[in-house]
This record gives C-alpha cells, structure tokens and sequence, in this order.
C-alpha cells in the first residue's frame, strides 16, 4: 500500500488534462468570437463607407427639423437638435412607463385580491379577466383600443362631454388645466415637506422606534401636507380652471391628451395588471394557512391579520416578480410605435435613425437607455432582496 | 339528579339515563340554495359585492353575446352587406369580411397553386409538436431529431421550393399570414433550445471566460426589448455582413427573435439545471461518465422534464411576441388582419372590430390551449410530490 503511494503521480499528457482543455477551450472561444466581432466591424466599415453614411456622434447637436406631437420640455422642430429630441422621447416614455406603473398596481393588487375571494362569482370572474388578457398579445390588445375603441369615436363635432368640463372625441381627450395662483411656490413647499418627512422617518429608524405607526403615518403626513397647503392659502387661495372651449375644427384650450396616449396607457395597464393579479395571488398563496389560523386563534380581526400578518410575509415573495412586471411594462411601452405615441423608440429609434441613417449609433443609445433602467432596477432588488431574505437561525 | 355509586364508594353526580335527543344533521350539501348562500351571500358586504357582479356581467355580456352572434353578417360580398340600412339599424360584427379574408389571414400572398404545400407544413408542425408534447408517445428521442432536425430542413425545402424535386421557388416576401407567425414562432423554439440549453451551461461553467460571455449575452438580451433587438436584427444586421451575404427581411427578424428567445430559454433552462440534486451530479461523476455523457444521460433527462411547463410557458410569451415582426414590416397573422381591415370594399363601422374580435380568438384559442397542456403537466409532475 504505502509503495503505491510513494509513487509518483502518473504521467498524463497535457492533451487530457482537465485544466489544460478548459484553457484551450476557452481560447477557442475567445478566437472565434473575437474573429466574429472582428469582421462584423471590417464589414461594417466598408458597408459605411460604401453608403457614404457619417459615423459618430455628432449628429447629436444637429437641428432636428421634425414635430413631435406631444412634448414635456420645449421643443420647436426648426431649432431643437436631435439630442433634444431623444430627451423628450425618454420623458414620454418615462411619462406613460410611471403612469401605467401605479394603475397596473392598483388594478393588479384589486384583481389579484378578488381571485382568492370566498365569493366565488368575484374570484371566477378575476380568473376569467387574468385567462383572457394573458392570452391575447398586447399588441393586438393596443390595436384594438387605439383603432376600433378611440378612433371609433365620434369627431370633433360631436365630441361627447366629461363629468367636469372635459370633451372626448377621436383627437383625444381634452380635460380643463388647473391654474393655481403660485403653482411654483407650492411645488417647492411641497419638495421641502417631502424631504422633511425623509428626515423624519430616518430619524425614527435611527434613533427609536419609541414612536408607535400610527403616530409616525400621522407626523409624515402632516409633514407632507401642511407646507404646500399654507404656500396655497399664503398665495392667496385661488384655483382657476382653463377649460377646453369647442372650435369650429378642433377644441382649444385645457389639457390636451392624445388619443395614443390614451390608448397605450390603457393596453399597457390591463395587460401588465393581469401578470400583477397572478404574482399578488401567488404571493398571497404562498403564505401558510397556518399563519392566518394562528392569528385567529390569537384574536386578530381579519383586517388585522391581513395588514399585520398576511402581508408583511407576501410581499417578500410579491416584490420580485412584481419588479419584473415593472421592467416588463417599461420594455412592452416601446410597442408604443406601432399606434405612433412618442416615445424613445419611435422618436429616436424611428425618426432619428430615418433622418440621419445613422443606425448602429441610435440604436447602441436606445439599447443602453432599456438596458441602464434595467440593471439599476436588478441592483435595487438585489439590495431589497438581501435586506427582507429570512434570517433563519 | 340521577346519582351513583361505584363499588369503591365513590359517587358520581350524574350519569346520563336516556339517549339524548338527536342533532340535527350537518347543513352541508343541502343543494343549490345552501351553495349560493355559503359562497355568495356569506355576508352583507359579499352579498353587494355579488349584487354588482352580477349587474357588471348583465352589462357587458348581453350585448357582447348580441353584437357577435345576434346581429353578426355571416355572409356578403363586400361592405353592402355590413352598413347599418333602416330595416337593420344595428349591425354586429361582420364574419362575412372574415370569410373572404380568411385564406390571406391562414396564407397571405403565397401563390394559390402551392398552398398546398403550406399545408403539407402545417400538417407536419403539428405531428412533430404532437410527438414532442404527448409524454407517453413512443421513442420521443425520435420525435425530438424530427422536430429540431428533420422538419426545420424539410420546411424550408417545402415552403421556399426545391426546383430538383419540382417545388418552385417562393421568396419569403410572398410569405405571409398565420403561416408566417407559426414559422417565427417554430423557429424561435427550434434555434433557441439548444442554444438556450448551452447558455444555461455556460453559465454554470467552471470556464470563468465562458460563464462570463454567457452572462453577458443573457443579460443584455434580457435587458433590452424586443423591439430594439429587432430593429438591430433589421438594420445592423445587414451593416455586419458582406453585401453580397445580406440576409433577406424574414431571416433578419428571425435572428432577431431566435437571439432573443435563447436569452430567455436559457434562465429556463438553468432553473432546471438547478433543481437537480448535486448528488445526481456527483454520482454521475463517480461512475466515470464524462461531462456530455453525464448530461445526455443522467441531468439533461431530468432538468428538462421538469422545466417542460415552463419551456411550454416561454413558447406562449414567444408566440405572443411574434406580433412584433409586424413593426418591422414582415407580413405576420396580424399584419394581414391589419391590411384587410384598410380594404375600402370592406370599410365599415364594425370592421375594424371584426378583424381584432377575430384575431383575439386565434391569438386566445392557441395560447389557452398550451398554457392548459402546460399546468396539466406540471399537475402530472407534481404528482409524485403531493404523496
């Protein structure tokens, strides 16, 4: 026995070496890609040249000369640039990707909710609304509300009203615009009671937890609250409302919302809150029924054992998928291109490329805007994930 | 009281005498009534809520029930036959548009002495998808060489033409239809399972260079949509490769949507891979098989059984993104729903509907169907578990 031991290892050849192949392999690998890329870039700057197409990224300060249909910053076509072009595509994007955040959320939770009612009418008809939506595409769904729901109604002459002084009609919806004497004044109070309940609740994490939930929701909220109200009464308290007036050929005035707008933000909601629906049941479900029976045998109202008990532990396993849904949204929100709503991809990665030809550089941009949003969400996650995991002992 | 007294002296203060009068029985499957009762109206809360259901459900069903079938055109020659007239003031959808599309909706322009061969495609598609989904078929490692292999070589031969056997050439640009759709989403499937497959690997790999392109790869594809990937398929693409290569505008989109979909594979893939015990891993180290022998034989088999419901699931998300060849001008199912719907001789108040009412029902029939085979496996799987 110790003679075989003594013995040197035996001789392999380095060609069955594990740890050699594996070097090998990968150098085969690094070489072919490497070859790939290589060549795509020769043959790309020989088709560029060919084509006599500009490269770089000077076309960034070039004026832009094309009209976008709704814009958040100022924007005149003859003298804005093409970079000021890409910054209003993104607000419009980030504009419809918020806004379908908070109601897809609200719609989700609710549906998700009435899926696992006891009332079994309530949760066959949440099943039945989650089957159907999931099962259609959402570009076909956007489609149809844009084409066959707001392009079917009727014109501006027979623009039907909204509750409040508004029109609706096939240019969109027109709703009055408040003007509220010292809007800026207020906006800032408002900032300032934002911060100062961040240092509250910082504060409070930090320092004790002396103050109980209730009396720390109240304190944030008057922190919130009370600074933009006495801005508004010390501005002088006055609201006007701008209403939208019916013109001979259009409606002038108020708030103009295009019927894209609508239409996309309303695909995106019903698709996105059906996948919301399912991760919140999931979530829901994933609670033991021990747990609620343990809150019972303690006493708890079902109120409370939801707020106290069911939901705290769900929405650890909620949050991850219901990110996902998020990124999902803000990624489906580029399908806005297909009904001609302005957002990044349909300026920048439509127009923009059109007009300067300029495709690998406008499209390498558009990427990295999706692809930032997404790895700053991943990252966030990660530092959510690891601060709510279970601490098992 | 009645009492007694034990032997030991004991005395015990009551002992029952006469059976007790019997209770009445458990309310439990009393019929309908005790039904909707117990689920609907358990409450004063739950019975509003049932109330307002019921009311949501009589306004929006009847008249959806009317426009579809009770008022519906079932048969016409052009928008005559679907315009609102006094004798008819209200005018459901318009199937008679739907009937003289539908061979564009199924073909688009493929030229009509070959359909045939469309459906000879279609024929095998679903033999091969048949084979492949049936879990108690026979030989399904045949089934997979026919489905991965076979009919990929076999469909481009049939539907692009083959002159030696006498199939004339049809160039992708008269493709078109739901012909188009099943082929992305076919292809889509067939590319990105094996490359999806060797993704998940790579990144398990030990090969630090290897796990680190494939992290890439996945990550990028993962973090950008769909669109931008296509748009790059459809204008880089053509920019990378010598003119004289240049990809016609069908395989653009499909390198897009294959490059997209193995992305997304693979995280299926590796989920899979992840729920195998190491002690599989190890055990099959320790017989002395190789590292593609231990996949072949002992990982892959069971990795990719218990991921079918989830492979099954990406191919619904992938054959619902299909839609998005459409935005860059390839002729799929909705393109063309979208182009009759644009016809003038067709041009109605209802048409419009009609056509998304229509493609709704295809999009919903193909997709319920897989997603039901896919929580029926998963039902079936977790059989074992539930013991």
């Amino acid at each position: 026995m110790t003679e075989r031991l003594d013995r040197a290892p035996p001789k392999i050849s380095p060609l069955y070496d594990p740890r050699y192949r594996a070097i090998a392999y990968q150098v085969a690998l690094c070489l072919v890609l490497g070859f790939l890329a290589y060549s795509a870039i020769e043959n790309m700057a020989s088709n560029l040249a060919r084509a006599s197409i500009a490269t770089g990224l000077a076309f960034w300060n070039h004026t832009a000369g094309f009209d976008i249909s709704q814009t958040l910053i100022p924007y005149a076509p003859d003298v804005s640039t093409y970079g000021r072009a890409f910054w209003v595509g993104l607000l419009n994007t980030l504009l419809v990707t918020v806004l379908g955040i908070v109601f897809s959320t609200i719609l989700g939770f609710f549906i998700g909710i009435a899926r696992l009612s006891s009332n079994v009418l309530i949760a066959r008809l949440a099943a039945a609304y989650v089957e159907l939506i999931r099962n259609i595409p959402l570009l076909l769904q956007l489609l149809f509300w844009y084409n066959a729901v707001l392009k079917a109604l009727p014109g501006v002459r027979g623009s039907l009203g909204v509750p409040g002084g508004g029109f609706v009609n096939n240019r969109g919806l027109f709703l009055p615009r408040p003007e509220i004497a010292g809007a800026d004044a207020i906006a800032i109070a408002f900032l300032a009671g934002v911060a100062a309940a961040l240092v509250f609740l910082w504060l409070r994490g930090r320092l004790t937890r002396a103050v109980s939930g209730v009396t720390a929701f109240v304190v944030t909220a008057l922190l919130v609250l009370i600074p933009p109200v006495v801005a508004f009464v010390a501005s002088g308290a006055t609201v006007a409302f701008d209403y939208p007036q019916m013109g001979r050929f259009n409606i002038r005035g108020g708030i103009e919302i295009l019927p894209e707008f609508v239409a996309l933000l309303t695909g995106l909601v019903f698709y996105t809150a059906s996948f919301i629906a399912e991760a919140v049941r999931a979530g829901l479900a994933a609670v033991a029924k021990g747990q609620t029976e343990a809150a019972y045998a303690l006493g708890l109202r079902r109120g409370a054992t939801l707020r106290l008990i069911v939901i705290p532990q769900a929405m650890r396993v909620i949050i991850p998928p219901l990110t996902n849904q998020y990124l999902n949204l803000t990624k489906n929100s580029t399908l806005a291109v297909a009904i001609g709503y302005p957002d990044l991809v349909q300026i920048f990665a439509g127009t923009v490329l059109n007009n300067t030809g300029q495709a690998v550089e406008v499209i390498v941009i558009t990427m990295a805007v999706y692809l930032t949003i997404s790895l700053a969400t991943s990252l966030l996650m990660n530092w959510y994930n690891a601060r709510t995991a279970l601490v098992e002992r | 009281m009645p009492q007694e007294t034990r032997p030991n002296g004991t005395v015990i203060a009551y002992v029952r005498t006469a059976p007790p009068a019997p209770v009445a029985p458990p309310m439990a499957g009393l019929g309908p009534l005790r039904w909707i009762r117990d689920n609907l109206f358990s409450s004063v809360s739950n019975g509003v809520l049932t109330v307002l259901v019921i009311a949501l459900i009589a306004w929006v069903i009847p008249p959806l029930i009317k426009f579809l079938v009770i008022d519906a055109v079932w048969s016409g020659t052009d928008r005559e036959a679907c315009l609102a007239t006094p004798a008819r003031p209200e005018v459901g959808a318009c199937w008679a548009f739907v009937r003289e599309w539908f061979s564009f909706f199924i073909y688009g322009p493929y030229p009509v002495a070959q359909r045939w061969r469309v459906d000879v495609f279609f024929g095998l598609l679903a033999f091969g998808i048949g084979w492949l989904l049936w879990l108690d078929a026979p030989r399904r490692d045949l089934g997979a060489l026919f489905f991965f292999v076979v009919l990929p070589i076999v469909s481009v031969a049939l539907l692009r033409g083959f002159p030696p056997l006498g199939l004339p050439v049809v160039e992708t640009a008269s493709w078109g239809g739901l012909l188009v759709t099943l082929v992305v989403a076919a292809v889509g499937i067939v590319v990105s399972l094996p490359i999806g497959i060797l993704l998940a690997l790579g990144r398990r790999s030990d090969m630090p260079a290897v796990r680190l392109i494939s992290v890439l790869f996945i990550e990028f594809v993962r973090g950008v949509p769909l669109i931008t990937v296509l748009f790059m398929a459809s204008v880089m693409l053509p920019l990378f490769v010598p003119p004289a290569w240049s990809p016609d505008k069908l395989a653009r989109a499909l390198v897009g949507i294959a490059l997209f979909s193995s992305a997304y594979m693979a995280e299926v893939v590796r989920a899979g891979l992840q729920s195998i015990a190491k002690g599989q891993y190890e055990a099959a180290d320790a017989l002395g098989l190789g590292y593609w022998t231990s996949l072949r034989f002992v990982i892959l088999p069971q990795a990719l059984k218990v991921t079918i419901p989830n492979i099954v699931n990406s191919a619904i998300a992938l054959f619902k993104d299909t839609t998005l060849v459409f935005i860059v001008g390839i002729f799929d199912f909705l393109r063309t729903i979208e182009i009759a719907r644009g016809d003038p001789r067709w041009a109605t108040p209802v048409t419009s509907a009609t056509g998304y009412v229509f493609a709704a029902l295809v999009y919903f029939v193909i997709c319920h169907s897989m997603s039901r085979y896919a929580s029926g496996v998963e039902r079936r799987l977790g059989a074992g578990d539930r013991r």
